[in-house]
């Protein structure tokens, strides 16, 4: 096979599980194929990352056609909780890690993780609010140069 | 079907050189793919994680996925990117001669 891709740089710029999912997997399955990888976490999609948040992602069942839900119904009570977990249930059995853990096995597997500079800035936010795998935050210019050589995904 | 020669064995390989019987892997034919894989030599560790994939394919069908391998116990999940360098889940399923992880994780 000709013309292989060899490096990827993904950037997750929303937040929620359905926003920050895609990008995960779209990163790990470039490891998985030897290809580079580099993350680069903007806006929501910071979530991902931030200490305190990383853990309790929820998916969102209003405004969110994609539920294929009706607006009212959504905004009842415990409706986010009950869709979030139904969808953990099914990712866990295909094998697809609660965010904090698919974070480290993507670090671990060798892809890079940072964010973004402007992001941290808007919301006040410090390199310790972000958990270890995080290598660094940068600008957008950083983040072309690091992307140089390379795709770029935008999710 | 293709056939390929590892050794003094010659084994059906799909297009991307996954052998397509199981039954067929040796060892010898493992070190083989390995070789050919860029892996000079196996050593305990890559055959721990081999052998335990051939347990869980026996026992499901199923290639275990890279998460399996670190919450078993059998490797972490750096560790094994760093002995089967260039795609850990596909290369460790080609040397212990199953088919090409189906899995997106």
């Amino acid at each position: 096979m000709e013309d292989k891709i060899k490096k990827v740089s993904i950037i997750i710029s929303k937040g929620g599980l359905d926003g920050v999912y895609p990008g995960l997997i779209m990163a790990n399955g470039a490891r998985l194929e030897g290809i580079e990888a580099n993350l680069f976490f903007t806006f929501f999609g910071q979530d991902a990352i931030t200490k305190k948040r990383m853990g309790k992602i929820k998916v969102a069942t209003v405004g969110n056609p994609g539920m294929h839900m009706a607006t009212m119904l959504g905004m009842l009570p415990g409706m986010s909780a009950m869709a979030t977990s139904m969808m953990k249930k099914t990712m866990d059995k295909l094998d697809i890690p609660p965010v904090p853990e698919f974070i480290e096995m993507i670090s671990d597997a060798g892809c890079k993780l940072y964010a973004c500079k402007m992001t941290v800035d808007m919301f006040k936010l410090k390199k310790e609010d972000f958990c270890p795998q995080v290598d660094s935050i940068i600008t957008v210019g950083k983040f072309y140069e690091l992307a140089a050589g390379g795709h770029i995904i935008f999710t | 079907m293709p056939q390929k020669q590892f050794g003094t064995a010659v084994v059906d390989v799909d297009a991307e050189g996954f052998m397509t019987d199981f039954s067929h892997w040796t060892r010898e034919i493992a070190a083989a793919i390995a070789k050919e894989e860029g892996i000079a030599e196996l050593t305990p560790a890559h055959w721990k994680v081999i052998e335990f994939m051939q347990r869980e394919f026996k026992a499901n069908g199923q290639v275990p996925s890279v998460r399996k391998l670190n919450k078993s116990g059998v490797i972490s999940t750096k560790e094994l990117y760093e002995i089967f360098p260039g795609g850990p889940a596909k290369k460790a399923a080609k040397i212990a001669g199953m088919k090409k992880p189906e899995g997106c994780v």
